[in-house]
């Protein structure tokens, strides 16, 4: 029998180790960061954890969460908490609006290089956006 | 064409990737929609402080949601992990490892959950 399968193009993962190296389009950055958003995420589940509960748990402990951020723990000051809030705010807005992008463009078969370039630069600049303005409640 | 069936099929690791896919979808859109509900009560009017929090997550529907939420979190993060870790780590043992202990720090973190909404 004859080889009648021809050889597939194939599709290498970006290492980790590469993206600096790769000059990406906006959906490839918006790819890259959904996954290194989650990623974040993951990281920090025992802290997303913590906050669940010292903010539930009782009213002294809804105190101890705040004090954290207030006066920070030790030496570490509350900045730093916030810091680390902020970045998880952008981590879950981004993860969710390209999560939100996935949906749309697998409810609408919208392929198109235009749409998939456009929802991309929508994507980063309203997380961005949004990071902004909810961050702004943890400063100020 | 090679065999790829019986003892020589070739392995992979992600069943074909149909479910997994879809599971991803339909946890990511009920985790969505918690987050909806959770944003309107926090703006709902009334000053924030520990009886308005702890009064969104007492009421009986939310806590239901909230455990479904932290079920589908726990799949959905077990996907995506599990693929990065298919991404980049190549050595079997090594990748094994890692998909165990997210496994475990995952069962682990969402029993810490469950834990604190069983509590209110």
């Amino acid at each position: 029998m004859t080889e009648t399968v021809k050889p597939r193009r194939t599709f290498r993962n970006i290492h980790v180790t590469q993206i600096i190296s790769y000059r990406l389009p906006p959906a490839g950055i918006v790819s890259i960061l959904h996954r290194i958003s989650g990623f974040l995420m993951f990281l920090l589940l025992p802290f997303i954890i913590w906050m669940f509960d010292t903010s539930l748990t009782s009213e002294i402990s809804y105190g101890q969460f705040t004090s954290v951020f207030a006066g920070g723990i030790g030496p570490v000051p509350g900045l730093f908490f916030k810091l680390v809030v902020l970045a998880l705010i952008w981590a879950y807005l981004h993860h969710f609006i390209a999560g939100l992008r996935h949906l749309w463009m697998d409810m609408t078969h919208a392929v198109t290089l235009e749409f998939g370039h456009s929802s991309a630069i929508v994507t980063l600049a309203l997380s961005v956006l949004l990071t902004l303005l909810l961050g702004s409640k943890l400063f100020f | 064409m090679a065999q790829n069936f019986g003892s020589k099929r070739i392995v992979v690791g992600a069943h074909y990737g149909f479910k997994d896919w879809l599971s991803q979808r339909v946890t990511a859109t009920l985790m969505a929609l918690f987050t909806v509900a959770l944003i309107v009560q926090v703006l709902m009017p009334g000053a924030m402080d520990y009886d308005k929090w702890a009064g969104i997550f007492s009421s009986n529907w939310m806590k239901t949601l909230t455990f479904v939420v932290i079920i589908s979190f726990l799949y959905h993060v077990w996907v995506g992990m599990r693929d990065i870790w298919m991404d980049y780590i190549k050595p079997v043992g090594v990748r094994l490892g890692l998909q165990v202990f997210t496994l475990a720090w995952l069962v682990g973190c969402a029993g810490w959950a469950i834990q604190v909404l069983w509590r209110l």
